[in-house]
């Protein structure tokens, strides 16, 4: 299995232990990853703004990975929700087609897209398999309640992501419970997790957040668990904000489904930056 | 040097004095603003006194403490191998190597003979090995170097690669520099002027006929070209002239050869040397050379050039700085430091994140490397047109904040911070910037503690305000049924058609409204929303352009696509929405550049 990892803006600079612990857990799952230093951003900031922009973003990584006929992983939700939709945009005769075109030639690439892009979790899922992963748990989970994240942009819209049935999914359930822990049911486990409007819109942002939270639990859950780096981002360092300035009841940590996993498989912590996250989820090590 | 008379000699002393002071009084002016310059509200406070004086105790206490061998370790890696640069591209890492190192010791070697070289090395003499061959090695060193910037620059066309006309200077006054100098020594080689000189003070000929060999073997093996049609070339005579110049030349004069460059040019230009030697050229290409390094000198502190002081402190002082820990006054004169250690070499640029949007968005300002140079015309006083500053602000926002520009810098510039401050900086001008409402400000929202209550959201509060003032004053108005223009091309103008024709679909169900965790989330929600997501999509379908890109909701989407996916009828409601922003912000990006118009 052979990928090139498209690691987008946001993990590099601000969620440094999402690329450390998925390189260790794919090290060990035997997911050869590729890099391509000359990847940019996919072009979601850009979205709201500018749809040429985006499109030219998307564009791009698509020809370099096309280039080197290989298939995109990415870690990030909003990368992958924006790599296929452009995916799909550039393959047809829009008005953007000649724009794209004249672009990609300026920077010396193919105007090629005949790839697939695959979210981590869906690789994990269908290319290694539960059964495979199940075999490489050696530090199974005890009693650990998970309320799995499922994140909006990897989900929906369901006919351009392709990523798991969008009213009723299962994959990431089904990876949190092959590591031992148990994946709660929780009523709004496909909700919005906010991290969108943050920067522009904080109030709202926050309030989405929070009912988030309190649901998950509600639901009874030790820990939250995602794969996108702005959700992480969402439950990690706002929900802090928010709690050092005593605007949050409650909390409830998420840990990154990396992280989850490469424990269970019996990783180091430090090798999955368990500390790097700002609320403290060490934790998770007594349900072993 | 070649013998000058008393006059222009004298002139070329005054010169050179002239040249030297007016370094010395740009490298003063440059340095100081180091201290003076302020970049960001933090700065404004300290002092340029308490800056200076910070910097000092800065620079002791590193020499007295364990940073000296980050320092030490710097001076290394950093400053003489670039390893930066090497670790980004390879080829540019061998054309810098090549022009800074041979033009280095060119400077040390020649250039400075008198006061370096004859010092260190009392059998100097220019003209005896390896001084002789050294000066040319790193003669074609330099040229080398400028040829592969040349390919570079021009040829190449390395994308996003910008040239602007302080790179072309440089480029140009080192390759005249260095050519003059190999032209000067060619037709040295081949002047008979030079070569009568020599003889006179150094030739140990005893008669006329051993004066004829020696110039003899001269002509035959070193170029010289003699008017003198009476030369005998044959063997006996070549031998007599071989022995002459070893008595006389040979060990003071390594053989001419191997000044390689000087001796190529000297055999090309041959056909024409004696009447270019006649005619006085190699004391004009004397002067150009000596001309061309005192203007590189005297504008040295003013062009490009200064990067070879400014960039090395730059990289020495980020190697010892620590942001988060070290004194402020420091940390400000540090990011006056950087604006001079920037050289345009477009690292930044080639690696940036947002590169695609500098095309979608036809704004070179969006490239680090661009922006750049605005922004230091910009702090150091110059005013920037409207346009101008439109585009810089646009370009300032629209960053991923990737840190990779940060990461790859090879002047070791912490872009990260100077956008930050630039940033906050430009977008407190009361101009809506509509770019603020997007997931670009995310890092802008983690970074609010930085940031008082007001400064934080007053950018927001002006960009929202102008995007909904349509619809506030449709709602606003006493009259009823006062419906705007309708535009019939608007649902096919709001996007792509294919998304857009899906509109005609929607038979005002509500699902959308009524799957959307926005609105659940509002008392009152159409209140806060002005439209609810349904009343968009159907104002969209009935050409009610005010109504639907005025509406707060598309400001309040989150995109998490539930309407889309809930949708009945499968309408791209999603999709519309992104398409009613651009074409909402594109409204207010217009309406300013009307206003930038018609101010100037």
């Amino acid at each position: 299995m052979k990928y090139a990892l498209f690691l987008g803006c946001a993990i590099p600079a601000r969620l440094k232990q999402y690329e450390v612990s998925a390189r260790a857990v794919c090290a060990k799952l035997d997911i050869d990853l590729v890099e391509i230093r000359d990847f940019n951003c996919c072009g979601y900031p850009m979205r709201n703004y500018d749809y040429l922009s985006f499109l030219l973003s998307s564009a791009r990584n698509i020809s370099l990975a096309a280039d080197r006929g290989l298939d995109i992983i990415t870690l990030c939700m909003c990368c992958y929700g924006s790599l296929k939709k452009a995916l799909q945009v550039i393959k047809k005769d829009t008005p953007y087609k000649k724009e794209i075109d004249a672009f990609l030639k300026k920077e010396r690439l193919m105007i090629e897209s005949d790839i697939k892009i695959k979210h981590i979790l869906s690789v994990l899922h269908h290319e290694v398999g539960i059964d495979k992963i199940r075999e490489k748990v050696t530090r199974s989970y005890k009693g650990l309640k998970i309320a799995a994240h499922y994140g909006c942009h990897a989900l929906r819209p369901s006919e351009v992501v392709e990523f798991d049935t969008p009213q009723n999914p299962g994959i990431f359930d089904n990876l949190v419970e092959a590591t031992g822990a148990q994946s709660v049911s929780w009523q709004m486990r496909l909700d919005c997790c906010g991290a969108p409007l943050f920067g522009y819109n904080d109030e709202l942002s926050v309030k989405i957040m929070s009912t988030k939270l309190e649901n998950g639990i509600q639901a009874g859950a030790h820990y939250l668990c995602s794969a996108c780096p702005y959700c992480q981002l969402q439950f990690d360092r706002v929900q802090n904000m928010l709690l050092s300035k005593k605007q949050l009841g409650r909390s409830l940590a998420s840990i990154l489904f990396t992280q989850l996993l490469g424990l269970s498989m019996g990783i180091d912590a430090a090798k999955l930056q368990i500390d790097a996250n700002e609320l403290d989820i060490s934790g998770v090590e007594k349900y072993i | 040097m070649s013998r000058i008379g008393q006059g222009p000699d004298m002139i070329l002393k005054i010169g050179l004095y002239i040249a030297l002071s007016l370094f010395g009084i740009g490298l003063l002016y440059r340095i100081s603003s180091w201290f003076r310059c302020k970049i960001g509200p933090g700065a404004r406070k300290i002092s340029t006194l308490h800056r200076v004086a910070s910097a000092i105790k800065g620079i002791l206490a590193t020499f007295f403490s364990l940073r000296f061998f980050n320092l030490i370790t710097s001076l290394i890696l950093d400053v003489i191998l670039q390893r930066k640069i090497m670790r980004e591209d390879f080829l540019r890492w061998i054309m810098h190597l090549l022009i800074y190192l041979g033009f280095m010791l060119l400077i040390v070697l020649h250039a400075l003979h008198g006061i370096i070289t004859s010092k260190l090395f009392p059998d100097y003499y220019s003209t005896v090995n390896p001084f002789m061959f050294l000066r040319d090695l790193f003669g074609i060193m330099v040229i080398a170097g400028l040829c592969i910037a040349v390919y570079r620059r021009f040829i190449l066309k390395v994308p996003r690669l910008a040239t602007n006309a302080m790179d072309v200077y440089l480029i140009a006054i080192a390759g005249i520099i260095i050519l003059t100098g190999i032209f000067l020594e060619g037709i040295k080689i081949t002047s008979y002027t030079r070569y009568r000189e020599m003889a006179t003070d150094y030739s140990a000929a005893e008669n006329a006929g051993e004066s004829k060999a020696l110039e003899s073997y001269w002509v035959k093996n070193f170029y010289v070209v003699s008017p003198n049609r009476e030369l005998i070339f044959d063997a006996a005579a070549l031998k007599l002239g071989k022995s002459v110049h070893e008595r006389s030349c040979s060990s003071c004069h390594s053989d001419p050869r191997w000044a390689f460059s000087g001796f190529i040019i000297a055999g090309m230009i041959k056909p024409a040397a004696g009447g270019m030697d006649t005619a006085g050229m190699p004391i004009f290409l004397y002067y150009i050379h000596y001309i061309a390094c005192l203007l590189a000198l005297a504008y040295l502190p003013f062009s490009k050039s200064f990067h070879i002081i400014a960039t090395p402190v730059c990289l020495l002082a980020h190697a010892v700085i620590d942001e988060k820990k070290s004194n402020p006054a420091n940390i400000a004169t540090k990011r006056a430091i950087e604006l001079d250690a920037c050289v345009h070499c477009g690292t930044c640029s080639i690696r940036c994140s947002a590169l695609a949007a500098a095309s979608g968005r036809k704004n070179s300002d969006i490239l680090p490397s661009e922006k750049m140079q605005h922004l230091k015309s910009m702090i150091r006083g110059k005013k920037l047109d409207k346009h101008k500053l439109d585009a810089l602000m646009e370009g300032v926002y629209l960053c991923t904040n990737c840190d990779r520009c940060t990461v790859v810098c090879p002047a070791g510039i912490n872009l990260r911070e100077l956008w930050f401050q630039a940033r906050e900086g430009l977008i407190q001008n009361g101009k809506p910037m509509p770019v603020i409402l997007s997931p670009l400000s995310h890092y802008r929202g983690l970074m609010k503690d930085r940031l008082s209550e007001e400064y934080y959201a007053r950018p927001l509060d002006t960009a929202i305000n102008a995007l909904t003032s349509t619809l506030h004053d449709i709602k606003g108005r006493t009259v009823t049924l006062s419906v705007p223009d309708r535009d019939f091309n608007f649902a096919d103008e709001a996007g792509l058609s294919i998304d857009a024709s899906t509109c005609s679909s929607c038979f005002t169900c509500s699902t959308c409204t009524a799957s959307c965790p926005v609105v659940q989330s509002y008392d009152n929600p159409v209140e806060k929303l002005g439209l609810l997501p349904h009343q968009i999509i159907h104002a969209t379908l009935l050409g009610l352009k005010e109504l639907a890109l005025g509406s707060n909701m598309l400001w309040n989407c989150l995109t998490c696509y539930q309407c889309q996916e809930n949708c009945p009828q499968k309408v791209r409601i999603m999709e519309v929405f992104y398409r009613l922003k651009n074409m909402a912000a594109a409204r207010v990006v217009e309406a300013e550049k009307e206003n930038a118009g018609s101010a100037v």
